[in-house]
């Protein structure tokens, strides 16, 4: 089994660190990175929970290595609000809509948001439930992450 | 889950990734987006020894045009082949397909020549280069080779590619003038894995069929064509078509299988029905 140096950039901030190849993007933003906000959930690419944003493209963190996150700018649920606490839009509409229970998947969900409202998009109901259909909530919470969503994009439901 | 320990080696060039799977005699595997190849590995369902990761090799990523087909670079990611321009003018049946392939987040890594030679039956991008006729293009030691779609599988997730074999490109030749392009499924939730589906294309001369191409998923243990089907087509008036027994024909040269999520006979008929359906509505509002 081989070893390799990565540097990325993680939440703003550079990390330069040793992974094993075989470790997972999640295994090591949460065990190398202390992004313990990535939720992994079913770690075959089914349930959405550990979605992060790599390269401005949210994608499923254990569906990838971390050492082909070499280069990459990595953004987790914990980089999301301000220095001073004030939280994210998605993060506020989330919190707002009471778009979650237990929990679990709402960083992946917060992650898949953020990536398509960037930059003041507006999708369309039809391409919120798309993307939203990459998450499992077991609470069946759908209807709060969507008020919350539809909120964000200004779609009226 | 952790996968069992392997190698990783990520070349950038397509003569090193082709020279890495030559020594690895086998027990090495391409790594393109992953989002098949890494749930295998979590789950030990595959456990190779070296993990020959293409994503760095640029020349394998693009959309371009070349001798009257579109080109699609095997690590093309699927959510490009979504907002691609190319793409839309001259192979939009593809943009078609990737809207049913996976979800938002697996498109942003899922790539097309990882779908295409992996061989999943139910998969839309292996049917879909059947019906377009794609050329697969390929690099070895031996050299370049192109394969048609059509000879490229041998069973699920089985291929003519030999173990020291890359798929660097598809080509998707441009279809005729007043081709109709379908793409329709049934599968349980968007995303999910098909239970029947065909993509179509259809080119109306004068008012009737001069040429039609159809290809299945989830229909047998390869993607397959419906020859019968298609012959019965050509020289058929619009409007006068029975496409009740069309559909039937086309879905009685399958080979579907029972399975936990639908008998045979379901995907024979939901197949037939959703032909029938789609057909006549896309040859009714052409």
């Amino acid at each position: 089994m081989s070893d390799h140096k990565i540097r990325l950039t993680v939440d703003g901030g550079p990390v330069s660190k040793t992974v094993e190849a075989r470790q997972t993007l999640g295994e090591f933003l949460r065990d190398g990175c202390g992004r313990t906000g990535v939720h992994l959930g079913c770690e075959h690419g089914v349930c959405g929970a550990c979605t992060v944003i790599v390269d401005g493209k949210a994608v499923r963190s254990c569906l990838m290595l971390a050492v082909q996150a070499d280069g990459t700018e990595v953004t987790t649920a914990q980089g999301l609000a301000a220095p001073d606490g004030t939280l994210s839009p998605v993060q506020q509409a989330m919190m707002d809509e009471h778009a979650l229970q237990c929990g679990f998947c709402t960083p992946g969900v917060v992650m898949t948001m953020t990536a398509l409202t960037a930059g003041g998009a507006r999708p369309t109901e039809a391409e919120i439930k798309a993307a939203m259909s990459g998450h499992l909530c077991r609470c069946t919470g759908y209807q709060g992450i969507m008020r919350a969503a539809r909120k964000l994009a200004g779609v009226n439901a | 889950m952790k996968a069992a320990p392997f190698d990783y080696v990520a070349p950038d060039s397509i003569e090193a990734a082709v020279d890495h799977l030559a020594r690895g005699g086998g027990e090495s595997v391409v790594l393109a987006g992953g989002q098949t190849l890494m749930p295998l590995l979590a789950l030990r369902m595959a456990t190779p020894s070296v993990v020959v990761d293409i994503n760095r090799i640029a020349e394998l990523s693009g959309v371009s045009r070349l001798d009257g087909a579109t080109r699609v670079g095997a690590t093309t990611r699927q959510a490009t082949i979504l907002t691609d321009p190319t793409i839309a003018a001259h192979a939009p049946t593809l943009a078609q397909a990737v809207r049913n392939v996976g979800h938002h987040q697996t498109r942003n890594r899922g790539t097309v020549g990882g779908s295409v030679s992996l061989g999943e039956p139910a998969a839309e991008l292996p049917a879909t280069a059947l019906a377009l006729e794609a050329m697969i293009e390929t690099r070895s030691p031996r050299g370049t080779r192109r394969i048609a779609a059509g000879d490229f599988y041998t069973g699920p997730y089985s291929t003519v590619l030999e173990p020291d074999e890359l798929v660097v490109a598809l080509h998707y030749p441009d279809l005729p003038a007043n081709t109709l392009t379908l793409v329709h499924e049934v599968a349980r939730r968007p995303g999910d894995f098909a239970l029947t589906g065909f993509i179509g294309a259809f080119t109306v001369d004068g008012g009737a069929i001069s040429r039609a191409r159809i290809s299945w998923l989830a229909m047998g243990p390869t993607p397959m064509r419906s020859p019968k089907a298609e012959a019965a087509l050509v020289g058929q008036r619009v409007g006068q078509i029975d496409l009740d027994e069309i559909g039937r024909l086309a879905a009685s040269e399958t080979d579907p299988m029972d399975d936990g999520h639908a008998s045979a006979d379901y995907r024979r008929t939901a197949g037939a029905r959703i032909f029938r359906r789609a057909v006549g509505q896309a040859l009714e509002t052409r």
